[in-house]
């Protein structure tokens, strides 16, 4: 495509491009994000793509593959419009039927749509399934329009009209800034930092050499949205980073994106190649004199790198170690020039501020947080994928009404917000709200919006010990309260998980808690303790448990738990012995099978495939008190 | 294109610093893994002494210093996959097997490693091996998956025994 000269020129183009799709009557539009994909949704793109042909409806019919549609559970999962038809768990093999009956004829293929696991109702379109009805999808609903690797879908949804908008009025920084902080947008990532502050004081800093960054290193387990907007809606953010560049007056930006997700990495490659042939990044962009250029940092898989200072050094080709932000990176960051660093989501809410104006994002939410979020809910509830709901919405209705609930008749105990750095709420906490200033003073945090929700079948006491393990591990080292103190607390941790606990260690505990988020140096080390300070305050009789009584109530600590085969239960099927790795299972065909104890590394495997749940987990010292007598 | 050799990945970018964490990106992938020579050819290249190529190399999880089996089974090991037993998985897989996570098995078939998060929670467990992803994992999966990639090698055996 020729490079485009003028914002007018780009509007032409949107006019042609929306003209030439005039004919089309029908959009198919598979998901093929990371989680689709791994459900095979690339065979089901060739099955219909080839159906069409064979119809010959290539021209009438629009088959696009987009980005992550948030349900992955239900992957491959696709929507026809017009209609709003959603099919979930489809195969290649549906693909002559899909073309055939609702894509010609308009009728439903029963068994391909959604049955919702609550009230065993099947939804016909996708606003019926209640997953989606009660989300407020501001920014994933455009995942559905584009496909990530084409620049013409997104100018034909619309894409680059607040770039346009922001060069052909000539819009000032300080414009701009205003609409900004008037819309109350808080950065996305973690922090909860109002945006507008950052990009006034980056604007402000002195010197001419500025940067704009885009934090794509999601190193927080449990969460994932980033990799979804960077895969499935790549300029989108872009766009965003563009007019924060106009702002701040930066001509460089980079997206630092993590390589675990290569899908990202591509895409959002793709979209600066096209960006740039189309004069949309570059020298003097759309004829203006804002020249601006983005390139690609890769992670390398370091958590740390998520923390600004860091991720700076990442960028410059360094050891991810954070530094003391006396003097803030929005005036001495990458290369010591300003810059500018946010998440991908908060890029991504840019373009429709400017386009819808600040009243607009600024009427949904609360009192401090402003718009909506995406969370990543999974765990052990039914719908699990990412949702995007109004900031304000209480952990109830996310979990309940958009999760459906807990699995297998278990209950619901807790749901880790935010994720190493977040805390666990209990049940009774469910009333809060998504809001970055209550769940903070709760203890826990808004953070990236990874939400793990844990039934009966967690132990509290083993979750913090896994996010110190993390942490241990991610630390980076440089500072003292952060390595040393992560490592005594795990120490003091797994004591309790393996029986040799003692009640003053808790508050042994709770104080280097507070000394490692009082002294660490960067974000990660500050926040680490949270996982051990939210599930002592609201899971303290767990830990006493594990202390006092020697006894994990949720059957999880290897220390404290046995396993044995209920003999009323058990039918000598042999799926046990074949499962076992460590030998520790012996029994004849039909016969009661035994797991010699001694062997027994208590790792589960039997317990996870005995169909007839006849492998029981109980408690050693019940195991020693009936030997005893 | 992917770059194939060493030169290939360094044009362009001689005598940057900067472009020191995407050449050890690019090498990794490459040649599954970053060895003493190509530290030391880095080092050269990017005018950035070796023991900062060292410790940038052994300061990130995502480089190898040592090569890798010819399956690498990596397991996500995030809080969504925690929950849902990926530790299981794991155990399974080194005691099945008979090694510790980033260790080789002798007959230099299999690596085992571990990932902080892949990104597709709402599927885990999960376990990737050469860029696919199984999700909803289980032992049964898992063992049927270790056994599929074991025949694979047997299989190319007997075929280079008939030619």
């Amino acid at each position: 495509m020729p490079k485009l000269n003028s914002a007018r020129e780009l509007e032409h183009l949107r006019e042609r491009l929306r003209q030439q799709r005039q004919d089309i009557t029908t959009t198919v539009m598979v998901c093929g994000g990371t989680g689709c994909q791994a459900s095979n949704s690339r065979s089901v793109v060739d099955a219909i793509r080839a159906e069409l042909t064979r119809q010959g409806l290539e021209q009438k019919v629009w088959l696009c593959v987009t980005g992550c549609h948030g349900f992955c559970e239900q992957g491959p999962v696709m929507v026809i419009e017009p209609g709003n038809i959603f099919y979930c768990h489809v195969s290649p093999e549906d693909a002559f039927e899909i073309v055939y009956q609702t894509v010609m004829k308009g009728e439903l293929i029963e068994r391909l749509l959604y049955t919702d696991p609550v009230s065993g109702k099947k939804c016909r379109t996708e606003t019926e399934i209640p997953f989606y009805e009660a989300q407020d999808r501001q920014i994933l609903s455009q995942n559905r329009m584009v496909d990530p690797c084409s620049i013409e879908d997104y100018i034909v949804a619309g894409g680059y009209t607040a770039l346009t908008r922001v060069l052909n009025h000539n819009l000032t920084p300080d414009r701009i800034i205003k609409e900004i902080e008037e819309s109350r947008l808080r950065g996305r990532g973690g922090g909860g930092f109002p945006t507008g502050r950052k990009w006034q004081e980056c604007c402000e800093a002195p010197g001419d050499e500025k940067y704009v960054i885009c934090n794509a290193d999601e190193g927080d387990p449990g969460a994932y949205m980033d990799r979804c907007l960077l895969e499935g809606n790549p300029h989108l953010v872009l766009e965003g980073m563009m007019l924060g560049a106009r702002t701040i007056g930066a001509r460089k930006g980079y997206i630092y994106v993590r390589n675990e997700y290569p899908l990202a990495v591509k895409h959002s490659r793709t979209a600066v190649e096209q960006a740039r042939e189309l004069g949309l990044l570059g020298n003097n962009i759309l004829g203006s004199s804002f020249s601006f250029d983005v390139d690609i940092a890769r992670g390398g898989g370091a958590f740390v790198c998520g923390e600004s200072t860091a991720l700076m050094a990442s960028v410059e080709g360094k050891v991810g170690e954070p530094r003391a932000k006396d003097v803030h990176t929005v005036v001495d960051g990458l290369y010591h020039k300003p810059t500018t660093l946010n998440n991908v989501e908060t890029w991504a809410n840019i373009p429709s501020i400017i386009s819808n104006g600040s009243s607009w994002f600024a009427s949904k939410g609360t009192k401090g947080s402003k718009g909506t979020k995406i969370l990543a809910l999974t765990g052990r509830i039914k719908n699990t994928g990412l949702v995007e709901v109004a900031m304000g919405m209480p952990i109830h209705e996310v979990v309940f009404n958009i999760g459906g609930g807990a699995v297998d008749g278990k209950l619901i105990k807790a749901v880790q917000i935010g994720g190493p750095s977040g805390g666990c709420l209990p049940v009774e906490k469910f009333n809060l709200p998504i809001d970055f200033d209550i769940l903070a003073e709760a203890g826990s945090m808004v953070g990236s919006g990874g939400m793990v929700v844990m039934d009966e079948g967690s132990c509290m006491v083993d979750v913090a010990k896994y996010f110190l393990k993390f942490l241990q591990d991610e630390s980076c080292g440089k500072c003292v309260p952060c390595r040393l103190g992560i490592d005594r607390m795990l120490e003091i941790i797994t004591d309790i998980t393996e029986g040799r606990g003692k009640l003053e260690q808790l508050d042994l505990l709770e104080e280097l808690a507070e000394t490692v988020s009082e002294t660490a140096l960067c974000g990660l080390g500050k926040t680490a303790p949270n996982p051990v300070l939210t599930t002592l305050r609201y899971f303290r009789q767990e830990y006493e448990a594990h202390i006092n009584e020697r006894r994990c109530p949720s059957g999880v600590c290897k220390a404290l738990i046995t396993y044995r085969i209920d003999p009323d239960k058990c039918t000598g099927c042999g799926v046990c012995l074949r499962g076992c790795v460590h030998g520790a299972i012996t029994g004849e065909k039909n016969q009661q099978h035994v797991i010699d104890v001694h062997l027994c590394q208590k790792c589960g495997i039997c317990r996870s495939e005995c169909k007839f749940d006849a492998i029981q987990v109980v408690s050693e010292n019940e195991v020693s008190r009936c030997s005893s007598t | 294109m992917q770059p194939q050799t060493l030169e290939q990945i360094l044009e362009g970018r001689r005598s940057q610093p900067n472009q020191l964490i995407e050449v050890l990106q690019d090498i990794q992938r490459t040649f599954g893994y970053i060895s003493q020579n190509a530290m030391r050819t880095i080092s050269r290249n990017l005018g950035v002494p070796l023991i900062e190529v060292y410790r940038v190399a052994s300061f990130y999880k995502a480089f190898r210093l040592k090569p890798s089996g010819k399956y690498v089974l990596t397991f996500c090991t995030g809080t969504a996959c925690h929950v849902r037993n990926a530790n299981l998985l794991l155990d399974q897989a080194t005691s099945y097997l008979g090694v510790q996570p980033g260790e080789v098995t002798t007959d230099g078939q299999f690596s085992v490693e571990h990932v902080n998060c892949l990104g597709a929670c709402a599927l885990g467990p999960i376990v990737t091996e050469d860029g696919s992803y199984h999700h909803h994992m289980t032992p049964a999966k898992l063992r049927k998956l270790i056994e599929t990639l074991r025949n694979q090698k047997t299989e190319v055996k007997q075929y280079a025994q008939t030619k």
